[in-house]
């Protein structure tokens, strides 16, 4: 669609128990950084989204709030939500913004301050993000018990065992041990995460992404800019999305995330990638891991291995750096925290600098390809975005 | 399970929560009437917080009206689902327009009761308002008819329970609300 559009410039937050700044200062935090990371400031930026979730948060109209306190005023704006792929979609409307011709430079700031509120409340709202009357109100699902279900099935169907889903975990925390902005940076074993108490069966807590603060912003621009402002822009190659049912009965399967398949689908087709033996594309991935379960579903609904093969590449390691696509070398969801509507930004942060090679050495992927890609999921697989990275420029 | 472990179940999250709340609510209270605002340091990492001194309580008012004959269903101890005249689709939860003909001509179908476990969960830690209740298990189940229903399955030991065992769904009043409502009954071959 219409203009190439390019990342040129990323801001991260600590992500975390952010009990020392406001929804503001947070979103602050990662614009300004962004902001100096493209060396641009607000005189330039022709239009930002914001992408926050929230209700858990004080600010019910927080795109406003964030344009009052980085001198964003008059821009233009909007809230995106999207669930947990909130981030994402933003992504999505600032490249849409570039790409249609309507803005040269945009910023896409998310945000989240979860802990704004206690967490039963915060469970408590989560839980009601499915179809609210006939799931949650009769029958009080939560969202790891939503995942759960989704776990349930594929033990079933596929002979993976609670272990298995722990090894994603292990995994996560590994690479989130050896990044300083994620919430968790301490190593688990299999055997600490089997220990750990249930939240929804058969999901135990280590099995679950915690509630996190943060922010992450990413500055957007035209091609005719991003070549005059970097040596290294990071292309936003192709964008697939899908949606899926509210209520989790009116899905075929639970095997799958339906939403997710058909975003991938998209994405590949829109960046001409040939199917077959896709991981070869890709030197690494992000992916939505809010749940270990969520993390096996995606390789299989990204199409990294058959249907069933998911526990194969998590048991030989080949999710990690040297095996055949790392995954999550941020920690992902699990380690490096999941604030929510900022989690989708994080993503193309973290991919971002995977491709410019300029994370920690230690969680460095090797970059030969130069693609990457993003699998975002919001709800219980209620949204989904595929986001495909490059470092060359798409052809038109 | 040791005298202590046991005394500590009796205690439901919902009473635990109201504890640690009613704990923290006197301690900001103390603070804010000796320095006279309600500015407290967090536990953890001491910085200030600033205690919300405003408090929101939501519950929604959720029209049934065009659905009313499922309730009505539920009150004789039946289960229905709505299908479309025109292309025969299957609703359920029932609807009353179908988006696929976009018509509005439906008729009420009573549901089997027979299905299929297709998965489950056991909810241990619950949402606040769910935190009265013991742990509870949420399944869905595929009816014969071919539709899927989520509700509380009547078992919560999971070595009881697995995908593709038989249920039965039984209407059945929620306590302590004291509202109809319908749950799944493993049922043992």
């Amino acid at each position: 669609m219409g203009r190439n559009v390019a990342i040129i410039g990323v801001g991260h937050s600590k992500f975390g128990i952010r009990t020392d700044v406001n929804v503001a200062e947070l979103a602050w935090e990662s614009t300004k950084q962004a902001m100096e990371n493209a060396g641009v400031d607000q005189k330039d930026i022709d239009y930002y989204v914001t992408s926050n979730v929230g209700a858990w948060s004080s600010e019910p109209l927080p795109a406003v709030v964030v344009g009052e306190y980085s001198d964003l005023v008059p821009k233009g704006t909007v809230r995106v939500e999207a669930a947990c792929a909130s981030g994402s979609a933003a992504l999505k409307l600032g490249h849409d913004m570039i790409a249609s011709g309507e803005a040269n430079i945009a910023l896409v700031v998310g945000v989240e301050k979860m802990n704004e509120s206690p967490t039963p409340t915060v469970v408590e709202f989560i839980g009601r993000a499915g179809n609210y009357f006939w799931e949650f109100e009769n029958f009080g699902l939560t969202f790891p018990g939503y995942y759960a279900l989704y776990a349930t099935a594929y033990m079933s169907k596929y002979g993976a065992t609670e272990e298995d889903l722990c090894q994603v975990a292990v995994k996560n925390h590994y690479y989130g041990a050896r990044n300083p902005k994620a919430q968790f940076q301490k190593e688990i074993t299999v055997e600490e995460c089997m220990r750990s108490r249930y939240i929804a069966w058969p999901l135990k807590l280590l099995d679950c992404s915690p509630i996190t603060d943060g922010s992450a912003a990413i500055i957007l621009a035209s091609e005719e800019i991003a070549k005059k402002v970097t040596d290294t822009p990071v292309w936003i190659k192709a964008i697939g999305y899908a949606n899926d049912t509210a209520n989790l009965s009116r899905r075929d399967n639970f095997l799958s995330l339906r939403a997710a398949v058909e975003a991938a689908k998209m994405a590949y087709k829109k960046a001409g990638i040939d199917e077959t033996d896709l991981v070869k594309n890709f030197d690494v991935a992000e992916v939505h891991d809010c749940f270990t379960i969520a993390e096996l579903l995606a390789y299989e609904d990204l199409g990294f291995v058959k249907k069933g093969e998911a526990v194969k590449l998590i048991r030989e390691k080949q999710t990690y750096i040297g095996g055949i696509i790392p995954v999550n070398l941020s920690g992902g969801l699990k380690a490096k925290g999941h604030p929510i509507a900022a989690t989708g930004v994080s993503m193309a942060v973290e991919l971002t600098k995977q491709l410019r090679q300029e994370v920690e050495r230690e969680r460095q992927a090797p970059i030969k390809k130069g693609m990457a890609i993003a699998h975002n999921v919001g709800g219980t697989g209620h949204y989904a975005y595929v986001t495909i990275f490059s470092l060359d420029k798409p052809r038109r | 399970m040791s005298a202590q472990q046991k005394v500590e179940k009796k205690k439901t999250q919902k009473e635990q929560t109201e504890e640690v709340t009613k704990q923290f609510n006197e301690f900001v209270e103390s603070i804010k009437k000796s320095t006279g605002l309600p500015i407290v340091p967090d536990m953890k990492s001491g910085a200030a917080q600033w205690i919300d001194q405003r408090e929101l309580t939501l519950k929604y008012v959720i029209s049934v009206d065009k659905i009313r004959k499922f309730f009505d269903g539920l009150i004789d101890g039946k289960l229905y689902a709505t299908k479309c005249k025109q292309c025969g689709t299957l609703y359920f939860p029932p609807q009353v327009d179908c988006p696929k003909c976009r018509k509005s001509d439906m008729e009420w179908i009573e549901l089997s009761n027979e299905g299929e476990l297709l998965t489950y969960t056991i909810i241990n830690v619950k949402p606040n308002s769910f935190s009265h209740y013991d742990d509870y298990t949420v399944g869905i189940a595929r009816l014969k008819e071919g539709i899927n229903i989520t509700a509380w399955v009547r078992e919560t030991d999971p070595k009881k329970l697995r995908v593709g065992m038989k249920v039965k769904v039984i209407v059945t009043k929620r306590e302590p609300e004291g509202y109809l409502t319908y749950e799944l009954e493993p049922l043992t071959s």
